[in-house]
């Protein structure tokens, strides 16, 4: 591909004596800061930052963006991580001067505008996951379970209980474990039935006064709603545990359930995902008088995140996407999520073993243990994917399906868009079948192929060294 | 529904009902219980109409005192640095903006070069071995450090120096609170760490002691000496350090650092009321397995190509799960980006010259807001870009006052030091003029007559 002629890194362009800077000249009477500073805490020498032009800068980022997939350029069925459209006003509105360039400890008085949103944002985050309140902090979706893990904790504590354990399935992200892990709990991965679902009997004889939590996703990893949710969160409530919910999947089920009305006591969900925002996530906005202050009489809090109120520019983003979608747009996101999703798994269903029968919400799980058998592996089709166009699916995800790839197109794609990406799937099945050579191939129209990834961490190259 | 962000028709999705054999988009929701079933549309505000949410956002945004509107004399962790024009038209790219996680290493290449290349750029700035792909903001840095000297040393204490700012401060103390690490405080009387008060503080017990410089008040730590204390203890040497200004600071690893963590907003990336943020973390290589985040590494394709991968994957959550060095997933890879354009553009003599510039308007506002009456620097130590003033007025009512005039003055330190109520943090950047420091100390003059 003519991508692939660019392989410069910006360093290999530096040219002693470029610039691309604009700075003012010193106005002030002594601007010698060897004359200012102590000389024990100067640099010796300038650091080894590429000399460059504006432009050089211009085109070196424009052609290294080009060597990416992002949603604006391709499908993007990354299961699990709802890569959907993020609307363009959301930029414009979170680089307005009153909010881009608001200082963080600014006074109340000064930030008034700031406050209200956070606390607008607050409450409607709040009513749609039926919850009684909504801290904005956390800065993505670990902090978040690492945040609703230590309140559970604090819970406990405060009721004089040191409970030790959290249960957590074994179909679980990743991150469930490790915020729970670094929270101080043990965790005891509990098995799933084969479809995925929470196999109840077995949770409840290991519900005992020494499990904090349970920590579940919903809809789970396989893109499944789980039936007996309602009921699980009164099972774990007889023994004093805590129900929290991964909040990932939230896109699945806007206005359609809330995690408060199925028995949730706590929850996280990312705004990169649901709420439209490139990266970030969720401070504090309380409503005091006429005005808006921080509340910071709260004794029992687990303490702070961050150094300040949360990933403020994401709020703004998706405030401003709440405020165009309405109650009704955002229901016709989730049903469109789902029929979505469904139309998908319909499509590939005779190409590939489906995890778990339909329907399902907003993602579907496949299974290539049919193409394995074949030598084709969900690596394999992924690769092959990016050769045709589109970005791959998440792959070997949940953990306890066999070579799985898990789909999720997400409301913001069309039917053309669906159709092409399924065309392509039965097109690599049939491949499988009778070319698996040009699978094993891919890809080749990249800027590079298929990467050495035992070299890269046998021996770390973690980052640019002149060449002698 | 109709909404211009969801492409499906009706007659589309009736359609797509026919193909998936359902009746309607009802039929789809067959697994979720009835009685869990919300009855009612979600109690949200309602829709706007484009031009009329400008219209309010607007109105919202008009409620902040900005940097634009006011010139900005505030810092304490975030601060009002020049940010070169390309860097926010570089990051619309959508292939930037609107990509994740590169698991497809192939389709992802833009993202990881751009990493690695900050991965460069902040282990040369803060004279280190390696650094990761960033964490969310400079406190959650400071927390993963003392995560991580905790995990290396197999020691349950953290000596953390008062100078450290005690926003980042409170966020470690959150952090410590499951594994059970011990926080002391070192003392800072005099605006610099006491560092014989520390000395008896780092023993056998201690896993690391922190040490931020300049500190929270302004002041410049000596590095060296702290870096004595802790490696003769066995503990290791944590430094909080604001990148933005060590083009000409000396990089704390120079200096003994084992971990060099900081909030590096000052390298292009908006102050949005204090975030995203990046969280800046560098180590000695001897550290590199025990590291949290990602790590991206250079590697060759199978025509031999170079190409770069995310790498040593087994110390992180998707893999490791419990047993990960930390939890920490999505990054902040978007202000990396901003950071990474953001050093590219300043380049080696750039980022030199904002420090002399800061630097210099500093110490030239220190010394003419110190003349007016009753105003006096706190404390006597050098300073680089921020200082501490004593004022003879309650600070809070003198920011409104200034306020008025169109100066956001600085940052009252009652609610992070009691012993501080009088006094007001002040941070000035290459970005202020002469004729602004002037004004600044005119209307002071008159605020605290």
């Amino acid at each position: 591909m003519a991508a692939s002629a660019y392989d410069k890194l910006i360093f290999e362009l530096s040219s002693p004596g470029r610039e691309a800077f604009s700075l003012a000249e010193a106005d002030v009477p002594q601007a010698d800061v060897t004359k200012l500073l102590p000389a024990s805490h100067l640099r010796k020498e300038a650091p080894a930052l590429p000399e460059v032009s504006e432009f050089d800068i211009v085109r070196h980022y424009s052609r290294l963006s080009r060597m990416n997939y992002g949603v604006d350029t391709h499908f993007y069925p990354l299961g699990s991580c709802t890569m959907k459209y993020n609307p363009k006003l959301n930029e414009d509105m979170a680089r307005l001067p009153g909010f881009a360039k608001l200082h963080p400890l600014a006074a109340e008085t000064l930030s008034q505008g700031a406050l209200q949103l956070m606390h607008e944002l607050a409450q409607d985050l709040a009513e749609i996951a039926g919850m009684d309140a909504v801290s904005l902090q956390p800065a993505a979706g670990a902090q978040g379970e690492f945040a609703g893990v230590l309140m559970i904790r604090a819970y406990h504590l405060s009721h004089g209980e040191k409970r030790t354990k959290v249960l957590v399935p074994d179909s679980a992200h990743g991150t469930n474990p490790a915020s729970t892990a670094i929270a101080g709990y043990e965790v005891v991965e509990v098995k799933s039935l084969p479809n995925g679902e929470v196999d109840v009997d077995a949770l409840a004889r290991t519900l005992d006064t020494d499990v904090a939590a349970f920590m579940i996703t919903v809809p789970n990893t396989l893109g499944m709603f789980e039936p007996r949710i309602v009921e699980i969160s009164e099972l774990c409530h007889a023994k004093g545990v805590q129900v929290y919910m991964d909040g990932a999947n939230l896109n699945a089920i806007l206005g359609i359930t809330r995690p408060g009305d199925l028995g949730f006591d706590v929850c996280h969900f990312n705004l990169h995902k649901t709420f439209t925002t490139p990266h970030g996530g969720g401070g504090p906005g309380a409503k005091d008088g006429d005005g808006y202050a921080l509340d910071w009489k709260r004794p029992k809090s687990i303490g702070k995140l961050q150094a300040f109120w949360g990933n403020f520019g994401m709020l703004v983003r998706a405030y401003t996407y709440l405020r165009t979608m309405g109650p009704d747009g955002l229901r016709s996101v989730s049903d469109n999520a789902i029929l979505n999703a469904n139309y998908i798994m319909k499509r590939l269903e005779k190409d590939y073993d489906v995890a778990v029968p339909g329907p399902c919400m907003h993602e579907c799980v496949l299974s290539a243990r049919r193409q394995k058998k074949l030598g084709v592996t969900a690596t394999d089709i992924a690769k092959r994917l990016l050769d045709l166009g589109f970005y791959a699916p998440s792959t070997y995800f949940p953990l306890i399906v066999e070579e799985a790839l898990m789909i999720e197109p997400t409301e913001t794609e069309s039917k053309e868009t669906l159709d092409a990406f399924c065309d392509a799937m039965i097109q690599i099945a049939r491949e499988a079948e009778s070319n698996a050579a040009v699978i094993h191939d891919a890809p080749v129209t990249t800027p590079v192929r298929r990467l050495d990834q035992t070299k890269a961490a046998r021996e770390p190259d973690l980052r640019w060294t002149r060449r002698p | 529904m109709a909404s211009r962000y969801i492409a499906n028709t009706a007659a589309e999705q009736k359609r797509m009902l026919g193909v998936i054999g359902a009746g309607s988009l009802e039929e789809l929701l067959v697994k979720i219980p009835a009685k869990a079933r919300l009855s009612r549309p979600l109690g949200l505000r309602p829709s706007l109409a484009e031009t009329d949410l400008i219209r309010h956002m607007k109105a919202l945004a008009a409620r902040n005192a900005d940097a634009d509107s006011h010139v900005c004399f505030m810092g304490a962790g975030s601060y009002d640095h020049y940010v070169p024009s390309p860097i926010n038209h570089l990051i619309s790219r959508g292939e930037f903006f609107t990509a994740y996680t590169p698991y497809q290493p192939e389709a992802s290449q833009g993202t990881l070069r751009t990493i690695y290349e900050y991965q460069t750029m902040i282990a040369e700035l803060t004279g280190m071995d390696v650094a990761n792909a960033s964490i969310y903001d400079g406190a959650s840095s400071l927390a993963e450090a003392a995560l991580m000297a905790h995990a290396v040393t197999d020691r349950r204490e953290v000596v953390l120096s008062r100078g450290v700012n005690p926003l980042h401060r409170r966020v470690v103390a959150t952090y410590c609170e499951g594994p059970g690490i011990k926080l002391r405080d070192a003392g800072a009387p005099d605006g610099v760490t006491d560092l014989e008060a520390a000395k008896k503080l780092v023993g056998a017990k201690t896993a690391a002691l922190v040490v931020q410089t300049p500190n929270f008040y302004g002041c410049l730590e000596d590095v060296s000496a702290a870096a004595e204390i802790a490696h003769a203890a066995g503990a290791l040497l944590v430094v909080v350090a604001d990148p933005v200004n060590l083009g000409v600071l000396e990089g704390p690893g120079k200096l003994g650092a084992d971990i060099v963590v900081g909030e590096g907003q000052g390298l292009g990336v908006p102050m949005s009321f204090g975030g995203p943020n990046l969280g800046v973390f560098a180590a000695k290589k001897e550290l590199v397995r025990r590291m949290p985040g990602r790590l991206v590494g250079a590697t060759v394709d199978k025509d031999g190509a170079r190409g770069f991968v995310l790498t040593l994957q087994t110390r992180e959550q998707h893999i490791r799960r419990a047993k990960a060095t930390s939890n920490i997933c999505t990054n902040v890879a978007l202000c990396a980006l901003m950071a990474t354009i953001y050093l590219a553009t300043l380049g080696r003599h750039g980022l030199v010259k904002v420090g002399e510039l800061s630097a210099a308007k500093a110490h030239y506002a220190a010394e003419r807001l110190a003349k007016v009456s009753g105003v006096s620097l706190r404390f006597g130590a050098p300073f680089f870009k921020e200082f501490t003033l004593k004022l003879p007025k309650p600070p809070e009512r003198v920011v409104t006052k200034l306020a008025k005039q169109g100066f956001l003055a600085g940052v009252p330190l009652k609610t992070f030091d009691r012993g501080l109520a009088d006094c007001l943090l002040i941070a000035v950047t290459e970005k202020r003029t002469k004729a602004e420091i002037d004004g600044f100390a005119a209307a002071l003059e008159k605020a605290v007559a």
